[in-house]
């Protein structure tokens, strides 16, 4: 009966520090408030129970053991940079914190792998791989987000166009299971066709399948030559149109992402860093990696004769760190600059198929001027990632701001679901966009989601009320 | 207005190699880039130009393979790019670079305004740009961080020196070292990249100079000796503020306002 859950006691307290050590543990009060959410407080807060913080994956199973025994819901926390409301303790109980389990492992060069523990930052990771002379592409914007965290919502960020996903580069992953088993999915084979590929299920589940306690991650040869292009145009929509072009050339781009001028001055005016291309309204940002220079050549000379003769203002070439970076900064300060322009944001992360980006962006922003909430669409567009953020002015009311927001997000997501888009590209669904996920498949594809979920975790007790929600009398009768 | 760009061809890396019998740096095969302070000096004066008009030419000292620099310089707006290139150059410390390069500008028939970047980021010694000034008899100002206003006659420039900052006005001809972040460098462009690919770059030798003595030239003419030269030890420091969140927080402020980060 795993509703309602056990309310914890004095003894269950005991038995955490018991598993683990009290100088880790704390409860009630003495719980830091950052842990009661992620990145996206409106997207719940709540407070754990008791909160730990765990060194290895035998006290990782000692907890889920005496958890799911009492019945009691556990979270599994990284770095706590989630975008969806996925790592806050919706039904209370155990808040588990793997960022002391954040060891490193020397990169296995025959196999050209790293295996780390969860709790070691991606920052850190590339990093590792970097002194190797390897390198770990996955690139979310987030860097001191921890590699578990991206694992378990395979984050993809910009270099996504040309790599690919977190996925790509799972090869395995150690993890305890909501009963405290301690499995292995996969092992560090580049095949494997050996029963269902839970491997690839995990990652992507947001916390709620399993406690990730080890993965094992692929590395490439670093790329010998890089360049970014910076190409203006008068216009978003054609800056956007410029896109498939761009992904029809021979040469595959490592990233495009696009900026339009309003977000470039919003950096430039709250982070001082000034944009090295001043012309045009909005901006493609095209980068390649290449293993020569005359292959890198090709790709800019094609890329910028075909930017040309789509109506770009010109070609800005990015050729050095030091140029790359005075690009490549702003579009990271994009978040921070709208944060500190706005009262608070919402968030959109639909991913449309790369056919329909520039119409995507188009309505994006008509949508937005409809219910007069500002409306910045940017980023990922190499993929079809576009992150649509709304913005709240000073002076907002609280009412026009979650009608604004919520008539925008239903006609946004709409619009993705009419193009065959699908709701988060990489953030989640977390707790944030439950709401919208049922709209987004078939009741037989929701009905096999909740299945999938029972299979892993029968008592409920892991993550509950994230990705899937079942009704509580559903939850009374378990399966 | 006429404007000349200081420019120098740095290694790309840090790692570089040192030649152990001459103290120097071993140059040819290593991969190379433009000394990043220089392309803030070659934006200042992009800027300036298109405020008064006028001309603005790259000149550097270098080998021949400089070339590339100097593409990439009129590929992000430069009219003339200049290099002086001969053998008897090789080996020039500070006093010789700075007079060859006055040559080269006495060759090229003097400027109204020229701009150097800071320093070099190898040789890293700050004063080439003001040993030039005094080789061409005009003032200078050195750590140049903002430009106040600049018509066809005068410049009005804000230096950061330590603790004070100075405005300082000058009368053509002048010179100044400009810092990093004056201005962001303009990326190149791949229109102006292609519209200057044929676009001579322009060699003068020590015969085009007026000042013949060789003893003011290349290694005969740099007293600079060399004792050991190497790459300073990369320094890291960690400090552990202790206190409440308040406390921390307005020590961090206090630190990083210090240390000029904020």
């Amino acid at each position: 009966m795993p509703y309602p859950y056990k309310k914890m006691d004095e003894n269950d307290f005991e038995a955490i520090r018991r598993f683990t050590d009290s100088s880790r543990v704390w409860v009630g009060e003495e719980i830091a408030r950052e842990y009661y959410h992620d990145e996206m407080p409106n997207y719940g807060t709540y407070p754990p129970e008791l909160y730990v913080e765990v060194v290895n994956k035998e006290e990782v199973s000692a907890i889920m053991a005496y958890a799911y025994e009492n019945n009691i819901p556990v979270v599994c926390r990284g770095a706590g940079t989630g975008l969806a409301g996925g790592a806050s303790c919706k039904f209370g109980g155990i808040m588990l914190s793997v960022m002391r389990m954040n060891r490193i492992f020397p990169v296995d060069h025959k196999n050209q792998t790293i295996t780390v523990e969860p709790g070691a930052l991606l920052t850190d990771v590339q990093a590792a791989a970097r002194a190797e002379g390897l390198f770990y592409p996955p690139d979310p914007g987030e860097k001191t987000a921890s590699i578990g965290g991206n694992v378990i919502t395979n984050a993809g960020g910009m270099k996504a166009v040309r790599y690919g996903l977190t996925r790509d580069f799972v090869r395995c992953i150690q993890a305890v299971l909501p009963d405290g088993n301690i499995v292995e999915f996969s092992s560090n084979v580049v095949k494997n066709t050996t029963g269902y590929d839970f491997k690839d299920l995990v990652i992507g589940s947001e916390g709620t399948l399993c406690v990730l306690t080890q993965v094992t991650l692929k590395l490439l040869p670093m790329p010998k030559k890089t360049c970014t292009l910076v190409i203006p145009f008068p216009s978003l929509e054609e800056c956007a149109d410029m896109v498939p072009v761009v992904l029809e050339l021979p040469f595959v781009p490592t990233a495009i992402e696009f900026l339009e001028r309003e977000l470039i001055e919003m950096v430039e005016r709250n982070l001082k860093k000034p944009f090295p291309v001043t012309e045009g309204n909005a901006a493609l940002i095209v980068m390649y990696d290449a293993s020569s220079q005359s292959e890198l050549d090709g790709a800019v000379e094609a890329a910028s004769e075909a930017a040309l003769a789509h109506g770009a203002i010109d070609v800005a070439i990015a050729d050095t760190p030091e140029r790359a970076d005075s690009v490549w900064s702003v579009r990271g300060g994009i978040l921070e600059a709208m944060k500190a322009e706005s009262v608070a944001q919402e968030e959109c992360d639909v991913v449309v198929p790369r056919s329909r980006i520039a119409e995507y962006v188009r309505l994006a922003k008509e949508i937005g001027l409809r219910h007069g909430i500002t409306v910045e669409p940017c980023g990922h567009c190499g993929d079809g990632n576009i992150h649509t953020e709304m913005l709240r002015p000073e002076g907002m009311s609280d009412e026009d701001w979650e009608k604004g927001t919520h008539a925008c997000l239903k006609e946004l997501y709409a619009v993705s679901k009419k193009f065959g888009g699908q709701l988060s590209g990489e953030h989640g669904i977390g707790n944030g966009r439950l709401e919208y996920f049922k709209d987004f498949i078939s009741p037989r594809l929701y009905q096999l989601h909740k299945a999938v979920k029972l299979a892993f975790d029968d008592k409920l007790i892991l993550n509950p009320g994230k990705i899937v929600e079942y009704k509580q009398e559903e939850m009374n009768y378990g399966r | 207005m006429k404007i000349i760009v200081c420019m120098k061809q740095v290694p790309a890396t840090t790692q570089v190699e040192i030649d152990p019998e001459t103290g120097s740096m071993k140059r040819s095969g290593s991969s190379t880039r433009t000394n990043p302070y220089d392309l803030f000096a070659l934006e200042t004066a992009l800027r300036i130009r298109e405020k008064t008009g006028g001309t603005v030419t790259a000149l550097t000292m270098g080998p021949d393979q400089a070339v590339s620099m100097m593409k990439d310089a009129y590929a992000m707006g430069a009219d003339e790019a200049v290099i002086l290139s001969d053998r008897k150059f090789a080996g020039s410390d500070v006093l010789a670079t700075s007079f060859t390069l006055s040559q080269g500008i006495r060759a090229l028939g003097g400027a109204d305004l020229i701009i150097c970047g800071k320093q070099t980021t190898d040789g890293d010694t700050s004063q080439v740009g003001p040993a030039l000034a005094e080789h061409l008899h005009i003032p200078h100002c050195a750590w140049v961080n903002g430009l106040v206003c600049v018509d066809s006659e005068k410049i009005q420039v804000k230096q950061e020196l330590g603790e004070v900052t100075q405005v300082s006005e000058m009368k053509y001809p002048c010179l100044i070292t400009v810092d990093k972040d004056i201005f962001v460098p303009r990326l190149p462009s791949y229109r102006k990249k292609k519209a200057t690919q044929n676009r001579e770059v322009k060699m003068l030798h020590l015969a085009d100079l007026p000042d013949q003595n060789l003893t003011r030239y290349g290694s005969i003419g740099s007293p600079t000796a060399v004792d050991r030269m190497f790459a300073p030890e990369s320094k890291a420091r960690q400090i552990h503020l202790e206190g409440t969140v308040s406390q921390k927080t307005e020590r961090l402020f206090a630190l990083l306002t210090e240390q000029k980060i904020i």
